[in-house]
């Protein structure tokens, strides 16, 4: 019987012909990243070691990534302590790939593994961080675990209990319209799965509006799959992903490229037709509240937040600066930028989009996760609705369970910030130069 | 078998934000999180720190609890106060790393629990001792019970290493 894209890879990954959905496996880890929860993860590594008698080493250092990104630099005594602690375990573990706070090769962990070509197709991948299905944009099996199940995986290079999901296809046919983008895409579809609608699936993601989006949409459809609770999202690799990895990622080997069957059997097929989506809002408190621009435009907001690892890219950026250029942030709100790596910041210094944001009355951040959990910068006041092209706005989310968080994609972001409500970019009035 | 009453009687799409929040992520040692469990509900959380909660008492909540951030500190807070869940439904990560911890989490579809209520989980079935209903539950995915009969995931795993030659 034909296979999906995950049941291929996973049979692949584990050395077998075949995989049933339902089957248990327990494939290698190709790689394995935590950012400061890494701190978390030694404290139960150890454990498994306490008693044994042996060295606590981890099966392959080549295969564990670390990234600092959720409170960088650090915000208190606690946190910075953690990072040391990190750091120790890095050294001395002799892991390379760690992103310490650094203004070169630093930023937020799902958008340095991509650029740094650490992630392949046909990898299976997981991370101590819900959003690890980020991944999958590149044709890898990756998902979110938590830190005890990380630990095990450092001890035993493999992750158990995997069941072969079944898979929910999703072809996505005819071209975006204007001022309509890959974020509008996802909100849309949680919405229509509802927040817990693909528990224990993936997304297989198909047709003509996926093969022409670049690995930066991809990325947020893939970042986002979560959000209705996939265990991934994947994108079968394809010209789009070899250009990326060798072009942007650096990437010299040959990859494996394959994708699922013709004959592949899905739990369910939905058919988008792109070209009549419209901007979409996900309102409080949960992503699968979905509604289209027109229901919530004009809702006064007092914070806009634009970045992180699901809409922190280069051309979300440029796309805000294009909006904003030459008009004004309006006084009843605040806008902030968080590019999703310092590599983005220093390019889209280049390019200057951050002087245009900024010149606009943006407050550029240093990269990293920033107000999207609250723990950080940016948090709201009682009573205070923020707009975000974040991934979640639970109850609480951005440092303040009395506030609000609505997300959109970057272009919504940036003409809302220009009124100071929820606003369409496609019917944005105030002319440019206005400021 | 486990006998418990509903100390909190919680709705659809419980996420880990709402259960361990955002802000307090930099305490990550199961010892010290569960101060923070429920931290914004005010009077619940004095309640659990007060040690007014016994042991064995009851979180009950509809579909998708545990949604939301892979943060184990969620589960480890709960798991402090040896307290038990019941919901119509688990998100995926929440449910592995309460098996790998040991928190008791049952998944029980139809199930109807108000605060107050003193439920009864045996025999594949969760029953309301106060309103008299039985409902069915939904056994966890295959291949976890190894985990739960050796007390979690380290003692596994170490067992599994030591096996190793």
């Amino acid at each position: 019987m034909g296979m999906t894209y995950a049941q291929k890879l996973l049979a692949k990954a584990c050395g077998r012909t075949q995989a049933a959905v339902g089957d248990v496996l327990e494939p290698p880890v190709s790689l394995a990243m935590s950012h400061e929860n890494g701190a978390l993860v030694i404290n139960q590594f150890d454990e498994i070691f306490q008693g044994t008698g042996r060295e606590a080493k981890a099966w392959d250092p080549e295969r564990i990534a670390l990234i600092f990104d959720h409170r960088v630099p650090a915000e208190s005594a606690k946190t910075a302590t953690n990072q040391k602690k990190i750091r120790e375990f890095v050294a001395k573990q002799g892991i390379r790939k760690f992103h310490d706070v650094r203004g070169d090769v630093g930023g937020v962990c799902h958008q340095i593994l991509p650029e740094n070509g650490y992630v392949r197709p046909g990898y299976v991948v997981v991370g101590t961080d819900s959003h690890t299905t980020s991944h999958g944009a590149l044709g890898a099996f990756s998902f979110g675990i938590g830190a005890t199940e990380m630990a095990s995986v450092w001890t035993l290079g493999r992750i158990l209990n995997v069941e072969v999901p079944g898979t929910i296809k999703v072809v996505v046919d005819g071209q975006f319209p204007e001022g309509v983008y890959p974020k509008d895409l996802i909100l849309y579809l949680i919405g229509q799965v509802t927040s817990e609608g693909a528990n224990f699936k993936v997304f297989e993601f198909h047709g003509a509006a996926i093969r022409a989006m670049s690995t930066s949409g991809r990325l947020v459809l893939c970042n986002m799959s979560v959000e209705a609770g996939a265990t991934s999202g994947l994108v079968p690799p394809d010209e789009e992903t070899r250009r990326y990895l060798k072009e942007e990622a650096g990437v010299r080997e040959p990859l494996d490229c394959f994708g699922p069957d013709p004959d592949a059997v899905y739990d369910q097929t939905i058919t988008i037709d792109a070209s009549r989506l419209e901007p979409q809002i996900a309102c409080p408190h949960t992503v699968d509240n979905v509604k289209p621009i027109s229901a919530v435009a004009g809702k006064k907001v007092q914070q806009i937040v634009i970045g992180s690892c699901t809409n922190g890219r280069l051309d979300d950026l440029e796309i805000a600066a294009r909006i904003l250029k030459g008009r004004r942030v309006d006084d009843g709100t605040r806008l902030l930028v968080f590019p999703a790596s310092w590599r983005i910041y220093r390019e889209a210094m280049k390019s200057g989009a951050l002087a245009d944001l900024a010149a606009a009355g943006a407050v550029i951040c240093n990269p990293g996760c920033g107000p999207c959990l609250g723990v950080h910068q940016g948090a709201l006041g009682d009573k205070e609705v923020a707009l975000a092209t974040t991934n979640r706005n639970f109850k609480g989310r951005m440092g303040n369970p009395n506030a609000e968080v609505y997300l959109c994609s970057p272009a919504v972001a940036a003409a809302s910030a220009i009124t100071g409500a929820i606003t369409d970019p496609r019917t944005l009035t105030v002319p440019q130069g206005a400021r | 078998m486990a006998k418990g009453k509903v100390v909190l009687a919680l709705g659809d799409d419980i996420s880990t934000d709402i259960i361990y929040p955002g802000r307090f992520m930099a305490t990550v040692l199961p010892k010290e999180t569960p101060q923070f469990a429920f931290v914004d509900n005010a009077e619940f959380n004095r309640r659990l720190k007060a040690k007014e909660i016994p042991a064995g008492s009851v979180i009950a909540a509809g579909k998708n609890f545990g949604c939301g951030s892979s943060r184990e500190q969620a589960v480890s807070c709960l798991k402090g106060y040896d307290l038990a869940v019941v919901a119509k439904g688990i998100a995926r990560i929440f449910l592995q790393s309460a098996i790998n911890l040991g928190l008791n989490i049952v998944i029980c579809p139809e199930v109807e629990a108000a605060a107050g209520d003193e439920l009864e989980i045996a025999g594949g079935q969760v029953r309301n001792l106060t309103s008299g209903k039985s409902f069915a539950i939904t056994p966890l995915p295959k291949a976890r019970q190894a985990i739960i009969d050796a007390g979690g995931l380290i003692p596994y795993t170490r067992g599994l290493l030591l096996a190793r030659r």
